[in-house]
């Protein structure tokens, strides 16, 4: 079904423009079948623009997508049967059950009544709903609710599956267990495009990510070839009373293996590619009045290329996103 | 046979949640009875003017009945963004939209039986060209369901659907010859019933009730069907232009 270097979705020069602002401009990038393939961005980045364009809901001003080697630039239904589509919010039919549901969404890709209704008992089951199967949908929880919007995405076992914010809003049960079921679908072959603001999930599930700012991709590369970098790289968080630009010239000259850097109030970064020592470092502090809190370890990940290569505080992206939907988020 | 799967689903599934919807008891039931109690009883006439008003009152239930299950089926849905769904479905455009319309055709045919089983016991039907009115009514509801389409695209809340729809369905209850001859209307109004595509089905259930149409029926056959594939195709247009953004 892959055709340019093992891609199954081939984007080239990808515009779209609303009046005067540009949504997303001029992106190009493949993804290669079978893999999970992060998509991450800000609010308002152009993720779900990007997607609308790829799965027909949305018309492209410029440039050309493949999907499993169907030209469907001029005719995005032409691939349609080939896709999963998870949106960001749950859309299912609040007077139907869940059970009901997941078989209507089957008839849509053409599913025979047997074939769909086995198939929609087996998802109630892999998703803990079968107790709920005959409860209709707007009694749901939060977490139910997203959790049959993924069900339904995956119905008629599309060998693409596009996953836009999956586990925003829900609980931390449901979001490991969302996130398990990602897993499971990757092992068995299915390409996901995976759309999160969860840095550290996209970390955990993806196999290659692209950075999406201001509609441009800035980065796209493997998981592991964009961790490279911080490698390596040993950091230690001090809480203390007070640093300026004078102590930290004075750590500086006495610690000339690290590099040191403030980070919000009363925050210092001490950083080194050498392990770092604590106790020499509060020694010094305590010598020139100086208390520490505390001292704390942090692991660079790839939170700390996002903000290198965005400029973007992953935390503020996250509280946005978890405002914009009125609701907590999810991630453990 | 994929595509006929999809297509009684979503039909099944319209029929199955929206028919007992509020907005539809009120707007497409009770009010076209509520109408249809004051014309039989109130015409002042006696039952004799049973089958004069039979026709504009068999109208007016197909055509609230179709408009009220076009805002919920469709505005609700594109509301509710369950709509995004079915145009993600690999439907056609053309069939997905048959499918969406089917039920509000359905909801209109059934609707202006109440008023003809209430006639039947008032009048005498014997003479009623049931061959005629049967496509008629068809029709009818075919062209007030597609225009209930080009409404409920045009609006995002089931509210302005039903407020826009009024907009069209009153001024068509007075200029399309439902009560009122057309040629009792001034001369300066009326090129404007000629361009309303409730006149000709009306004409259609006048001349097969009481012999009194006023356009040869072929000629209001065809104009009633190109009102059909016109607004139709202009529902779809905007569809496309409005939703796939």
């Amino acid at each position: 079904m892959s055709s340019r270097n093992g891609a199954i979705i081939e984007v080239t020069g990808l515009t779209k423009r609303y009046g005067e602002v540009l949504a997303v401009d001029d992106i190009s990038f493949d993804v290669i079948e079978g893999e999970v393939f992060g998509f991450l961005g800000p609010n308002g980045a152009g993720k779900t623009t990007t997607i609308n364009m790829l799965t027909g809901l949305g018309r492209l001003d410029r440039g050309t997508v493949r999907i499993g080697g169907i030209e469907c630039t001029q005719n995005p239904k032409a691939a349609q049967h080939l896709l999963g589509i998870v949106p960001d919010e749950s859309n299912l039919y609040p007077e139907l059950t869940g059970f009901e549901n997941l078989s209507f969404c089957g008839a849509l890709y053409g599913m025979r009544r047997s074939e769909r209704e086995g198939r929609a008992r087996d998802l109630l089951k892999v998703f803990g709903l079968t107790d709920a199967a005959d409860r209709k949908f707007e009694t749901y929880s939060k977490g139910m609710k997203r959790k049959l919007t993924f069900a339904a995405g995956i119905v008629h076992e599309p060998p693409i599956l596009f996953l836009d914010e999956p586990t925003t809003r829900i609980d931390v049960a449901s979001a490991r267990q969302v996130r398990q079921i990602v897993s499971d679908l990757h092992r068995q072959g299915v390409t996901i495009f995976f759309t999160t603001h969860y840095i550290e999930e996209a970390e955990r599930l993806c196999e290659r990510i692209a950075f999406i700012v201001n509609g441009r991709i800035v980065k796209a590369e493997r998981t592991s070839d964009l961790l490279q970098p911080v490698k390596g790289r040993n950091v230690l968080l001090l809480s203390v009373s007070g640093f300026g630009d004078d102590l930290r010239d004075a750590m500086t000259a006495a610690f000339p293996a690290y590099l040191f850097e403030s980070v919000g109030r009363g925050q210092i970064r001490v950083e080194s590619t050498d392990t770092i020592n604590v106790a020499p470092l509060t020694r010094f502090l305590d010598e020139r009045g100086i208390q520490v809190a505390e001292a704390r370890r942090h692991l660079p990940s790839l939170e700390d290329i996002f903000v290198e290569v965005t400029g973007i505080e992953a935390d503020l992206m996250k509280r946005d996103k978890e405002r914009a939907g009125g609701g907590r988020g999810a991630n453990s | 046979m994929r595509r006929w799967i999809a297509f009684w689903n979503i039909f099944m599934k319209d029929v199955r949640t929206y028919y007992l919807k509020p907005p539809n008891i009120s707007w497409g039931i009770i009010f076209p009875l509520a109408w249809t109690g004051m014309f039989f009883i109130r015409a002042g006439r006696g039952l004799e003017s049973v089958p004069d008003l039979l026709p504009g009152v068999m109208t007016i239930a197909i055509l609230f009945g179709t408009t009220s299950v076009l805002a919920v089926t469709v505005t609700f849905e594109k509301r509710q963004r369950s709509f995004d769904r079915l145009l993600l479905a690999p439907i056609c455009l053309e069939v997905l939209m048959l499918a969406k319309t089917g039920g509000a055709v359905l909801f209109g045919i059934v609707n202006p039986l109440v008023p003809i089983l209430i006639a039947s016991f008032l009048a005498d039907l014997s003479g009623v060209a049931w061959s005629l009115v049967v496509p008629a009514m068809l029709l009818i509801a075919i062209v007030s369901t597609f225009l209930g389409l080009f409404i409920a695209v045009s609006v995002s809340q089931v509210f302005e659907a039903q407020t826009f729809s009024n907009f069209f369905r009153f001024p068509m209850i007075f200029l399309c010859g439902l009560f009122l001859p057309i040629m009792d209307l001034p001369a300066y109004i009326r090129p404007l019933s000629y361009v309303l595509p409730l006149t000709y089905g009306v004409d259609i259930l006048h001349g097969a009730v009481r012999g009194a149409n006023i356009m040869p029926f072929a000629m209001d056959f065809a104009i009633l069907g190109a009102f059909c594939l016109g607004l139709f195709s202009l529902s779809l247009r905007n569809i496309n232009r409005k939703w796939i953004v």
